[in-house]
């Protein structure tokens, strides 16, 4: 077997402080086989008593190699394999992969197709949000909102299920637009929705805003400032929860994102609470997004003018997407033929989760558990 | 309407500062034209989309035709386009100039370009605009230097990705490919440098600490080793498996069989 | 031999104090027996409460609405393998379930279910229970320290930091309790559980409203430090799932892992049934002073038999609620059997000795019943204290209130 003791090169026992009594410091494995890594995450933890003093992730446990999947497929073949990756926000995978080949291809989906990808995009962020909403309160003790969550997160689901016929990894996108004209009863699924969500998100607030025991537990742990966080590359919610307002559909709108109105909610703490708030009010803010866009879905086509045969012109091209956990950017290369040359997925998940070190660096073995939760990681993406 | 203006023409000098970003800050004092330009162009860029855009959407009538008349060939004004990237992408690009024609690279001329080769002449290979995206070719001797001072100076203060590709019949197979973005700017840049097989490259760790585990990615799966790294070793892939598998020569099925066979003690993890 | 069994009967004291060997033995049974019983309902109410909380349904498939599961668990866990760590501490790993449950079951010793309804009556009743159910953090560490295992370690640790400051609190509060009982004329007061509950029924006031809000606050910091004490949401730190995966018995399974559980749920009543007893008037129905008279006495004492028949009738309503379908033929017909069984127990209830005899221990039951439900309802509601938080609480808010109040107790009784 592969000695353990190789990944904890700069997690070295330090001498045992002799100043007072005779203590030692602990290293301490958490996962790939535990509650609360949301997966296979395995951190290593060196512990002085309950006090962390450094930490390593050991990751890979889900590597799937999705990156030389890619080079061995074609570009409509491959379009499944990105739902894998951060498989509670399949959609945005899938609407990440299929602009940036689109954009390769120097063709724009029909405005049709870009509003209904806009209305499953946002549906896919409420469902993800919501998803981590449950576990992130469960992993901090409370067991309640995880069930509210999934059963609000349940109609999303059904959504999706009776659009393209899968509940998780969706697959709704193809390249150049959509392969399905929504069902009859769509806009009225998406509106009674609409309805629906907003007192249970109040519902969520309640539970927890103003929970004496979540405030504690949550305000001022896992700070990070927005200059570490740009330094570290952390993106999404985390970043915005820093006090920078930087989000890509305003920055750089993709699939029409400019012509809807919303807010990109901030605040300035960098806390796990500023972070819990800032993902609360864009579930708000995609409710909004989601009424503009159904409201004004216009007719017409939903599949561009795509060669049967995809077989983009030699060249390469980077587009990101805000995908629910940070920005999710393929880079692709072609070399003209029918298959891509080299596609990497810059996955926000993977990115994120190096800010962890820093951000329990002092903090309690506890608030570990609600960091992993609060940059809201699924494995499978920071793998691939 | 009027939030359509708003949202969708995201002026670069309006988009939100990162706080407590003192390289970008001292960038603005000193490209005062560099900030401007790209400002002034996009406007008409945008404002001369926009009815286009409005009128394909409002009425929901077929949307193919008029963004081709409102906007002639994109590449045609290369000079005015270059300094819009993705933003206006979404509108811009719709009506896809004729297929065979095709996009191509476009020499990319900006202040940024122009002080990058006064600075390092040759060094510079290539600047080109492909798809209304930016990308730099450096050589690799004046490529950490330039990540540097497009760091400090140019305010390309997010390094959004590292990555490397890989050309096995190149005299240098490697492209090493750095994707940065500036917040200030509202601008993302490619930065690429060839690399020799076995040729290590200074780690970039210590200009965006979130290079740590991109390049320990790189390594892993190309094989690439970065001087300097405060711990270049494998992130994905198992301490000591054999191969780096985003080479092209290693098979899509293929797997370090010693290594599944001592570590899981089965024959194949195929 | 008769004699020595029959002269028990007659006596108006607990059979400890009788000196009785064979009724204190029967005592013994019943009342461990009852808390076993009472332990497996709890799980099945937790279950159920708890996933009615979280909009689930928590156990259906063994028995009607999984009347069943916790016999089925108690099957399960019993069959299971028995797993001991290599490199285990094996003497300690063994040891320390029993000690744990030990702990929880000798407290019941001198629990007070009625003026003679005790195993034995000790007239250091109060400091007896304090003091064996803290033994159970020994068991707690034994179990940590022995798993040799970092996780359990920490639990362990965690546990013992966290129970003794919390027993400082709670002896504090039990103390300004123990106070207002020497406000009688003799000026002495009792430590004795029977003799507390007596000394309420003299004062005609249970302790929770003597010198209000004085007895009440004194109430309310010893029902936060016995969830602290036991283990339990919010407090649950030693055991917490999503840090520690399952804290201090991490490594244990099967039987000695139930021995665990077992020995949680007893203590949790246990420290109900102080928390009763020393302010909530033990064994005293509702309202003694103010609906007195012979027509309320019949009244409250009927209140056991209206229980089980209504229960009963919840059965019989479940029966005509159970889908027609032949699979369900069998849950219908077990659960007309299980309501016929409380309606059995109603109607016996009905009959005069026996009502007259049982109201105390129903009295007391249900409001020990009460602090098990908020139990659930904590679990459901709270999201978990992080560990230095815990021990803030405990020092920072309610020793000083502890203090406080029992200073505020002694000078109160001084001075009126």
């Amino acid at each position: 077997m592969t000695d353990p003791t190789t990944y904890i090169s700069h997690l070295e026992l330090g001498e045992p402080d002799k100043t007072y009594l005779d203590t030692n410091e602990l290293i301490i494995n958490m996962g790939p086989q535990h509650p609360a890594t949301h997966g296979v995450l395995r951190v290593i933890l060196k512990l002085d008593g309950e006090k962390v003093l450094g930490t390593e992730c050991v990751i890979g446990y889900l590597h799937r190699g999705v990156e030389k999947i890619a080079e061995n497929r074609t570009y409509a073949m491959f379009n499944p394999y990105v739902d894998r990756m951060d498989y509670v926000a399949a959609v945005s995978n899938g609407l990440g992969y299929c602009e940036t080949v689109e954009k390769l291809l120097n063709v724009e989906a029909p405005p049709r197709a870009r509003y209904i990808r806009v209305i499953l995009t946002e549906l896919n962020r409420l469902a993800s949000h919501m998803l981590w909403l449950g576990t992130h309160a469960l992993d901090i003790g409370a067991m309640t909102p995880l069930f509210y969550t999934f059963r609000d997160r349940e109609e999303i689901l059904k959504i999706f299920e009776k659009y393209c016929g899968a509940r998780l990894t969706t697959h709704a996108f193809r390249i150049g637009g959509l392969q399905y004209e929504t069902y009859e009863g769509f806009e009225k699924d998406v509106k009674n929705f609409l309805d629906f969500v907003p007192p249970k998100i109040d519902e969520y607030e309640e539970l927890l805003s103003t929970n004496r025991i979540w405030v504690e537990r949550t305000v001022g742990v896992g700070k990070i400032t927005g200059a570490n966080c740009i330094a570290l590359g952390v993106t999404g919610p985390v970043l915005r929860a820093s006090g920078v307002k930087w989000d890509i559909r305003k920055a750089m709108p993709y699939s029409g994102y400019e012509q809807f109105d919303f807010d990109i909610p901030t605040c300035e703490n960098g806390d796990t609470f500023d972070r819990y708030m800032v993902r609360m009010k864009e579930m708000r803010q995609s409710l909004r997004i989601i009424r503009q866009a159904v409201d004004g879905i216009p007719s017409g086509p939903i599949m561009a003018k795509v060669p049967k045969v995809i077989k983009p012109p030699a060249g390469e091209v980077y587009h990101s997407i805000e995908a629910p956990k940070g920005e999710l950017g393929y880079f692709i290369v072609s070399d003209g033929s029918t298959q891509p040359y080299r596609v990497r997925v810059r996955p926000p998940s993977f990115v994120n989760l190096q800010a962890l070190d820093l951000m329990v660096r002092g903090a309690l073995v506890a608030d570990v558990i609600a960091v992993i939760g609060t940059i809201d990681i699924v494995l499978g993406e920071v793998d691939r | 309407m009027s939030e359509e203006t708003k949202s969708s023409a995201p002026p670069p000098g309006g988009e939100p500062k990162p706080p407590a970003d003192k390289p970008s800050a001292g960038t603005v004092q000193s490209t005062p034209s560099e900030k401007m330009s790209p400002s002034s162009e996009k406007p008409a860029a945008t404002s001369s989309e926009k009815p286009a855009a409005a009128a394909s959407e409002k009425p929901a009538a077929p949307v193919e035709k008029p963004p081709v008349a409102a906007k002639p060939a994109a590449p045609a004004t290369a000079g005015a386009e270059a300094k819009a990237p993705a933003s206006p992408a979404a509108a811009a690009k719709p009506a896809a100039p004729a297929k065979p024609a095709g996009p191509a690279p476009v020499p990319w001329e900006s202040p940024l370009v122009s002080r990058l080769r006064t600075r390092h002449g040759s060094g510079v290979i290539e600047a080109s605009t492909y798809l209304g995206q930016n990308y730099l070719v450096l050589e690799s001797s004046v490529t950490l230097e330039t990540l540097q001072v497009l760091h400090e100076q140019e305010g390309f203060d997010y390094c959004v990705d590292i990555t490397a590709v890989h050309y096995p019949k190149r005299e240098k197979p490697f492209d090493l490919v750095w994707i940065l973005y500036s917040f200030a700017k509202n601008d993302r840049l490619r930065v690429k440098t060839m690399l020799a097989d076995g040729e290590s490259f200074p780690s970039s760790y210590p200009i965006w600490p979130t290079a740590n585990w991109l390049e320990r990615e790189v390594y892993d799966m190309f094989g690439i080793k970065f001087d300097g790294h405060p711990d270049m070793k494998r992130i994905l892939l198992p301490e000591t498996w054999e191969g780096h598998p985003l080479r092209k020569e290693y098979g899509i099925t293929q797997q370090d069989s010693k290594w599944v066979q001592i570590n899981l003690g089965i024959e194949s993890g195929q | 031999m008769l004699d020595y069994i029959t002269s028990y009967l007659s006596s108006n004291v607990t059979p400890g104090q009788a000196g009785n060997f064979f009724w204190a033995t029967v005592y013994v049974m019943v009342v461990f027996g009852g808390v076993s019983v009472v332990v497996m309902a709890m799980n099945w109410l937790e279950r159920k409460a708890l996933a009615h909380f979280q909009i689930r349904l928590g156990p259906m498939r063994v028995g009607p609405h999984g009347l069943l599961q916790p016999i089925a668990d108690a099957i399960k866990l019993a069959t299971k393998e028995d797993i001991i760590p290599a490199e285990a501490d094996k003497l300690v790993f063994w040891v320390a379930p029993l000690i744990i449950l030990c702990a929880s079951f000798t407290v019941y010793i001198v629990v007070p279910f009625g003026p003679t309804h005790a195993i034995t009556d000790l007239n250091i009743g109060i400091l007896f229970m304090l003091g064996v159910s803290s033994l159970s953090v020994l068991g707690i560490v034994m179990a940590g320290w022995a798993s040799n295992s970092h996780y359990p370690l920490m639990g362990g640790l965690r546990s013992s930091a966290q129970m003794i400051s919390y027993e400082v609190a709670m002896g504090l509060a039990v103390i300004s309790a123990i106070l207002m009982t020497s406000l009688n004329s003799t000026g002495i007061g009792t430590l004795s559980m029977i003799g507390i509950v007596q000394a309420q029924q003299q004062a005609h006031v249970w302790y929770a409203f003597k010198f209000f809000p004085l007895g009440l606050i004194a109430l309310i910091i010893f029902s936060i430090a016995m969830v602290a004490e036991t283990n339990r949401a919010p407090f649950d730190l030693p055991e917490a799932e999503s840090e520690l995966t399952a804290g201090f018995h991490t490594e244990y399974s099967g039987l000695r892992w139930s021995l665990f559980m077992l020995g949680e749920y007893a203590a949790m009543g246990a420290v109900s049934s102080i928390a009763v007893t020393l302010w909530l008037g033990g064994w005293l129905r509702p309202f003694p002073n103010w609906l007195s008279g012979s027509f309320f006495d019949l009244v409250f004492s009927l209140f056991p038999a209206f229980t089980f028949l209504a229960l009963a009738g919840f059965c019989f309503y479940g029966v005509t609620r159970m889908p027609k379908h032949p699979y369900f033929r069998l849950e219908t017909i077990g659960l007309a059997g299980f309501g016929a069984v409380l309606g059995l127990i109603g109607l016996i209830l009905l009959i005069t000795p026996v009502r007259t005899r049982v109201q105390d221990i129903y009295w007391f039951l249900a409001k020990v019943a009460v602090f098990l439900y908020l139990y659930i309802w904590y679990r459901a509601t709270f999201p978990r204290y992080r560990f230095d938080q815990l021990m803030a609480v405990g020092w920072k808010v309610l020793l000083p209130a502890s203090l406080v109040v029992l200073m505020a107790t002694a000078i109160v009784g001084v001075v009126i």
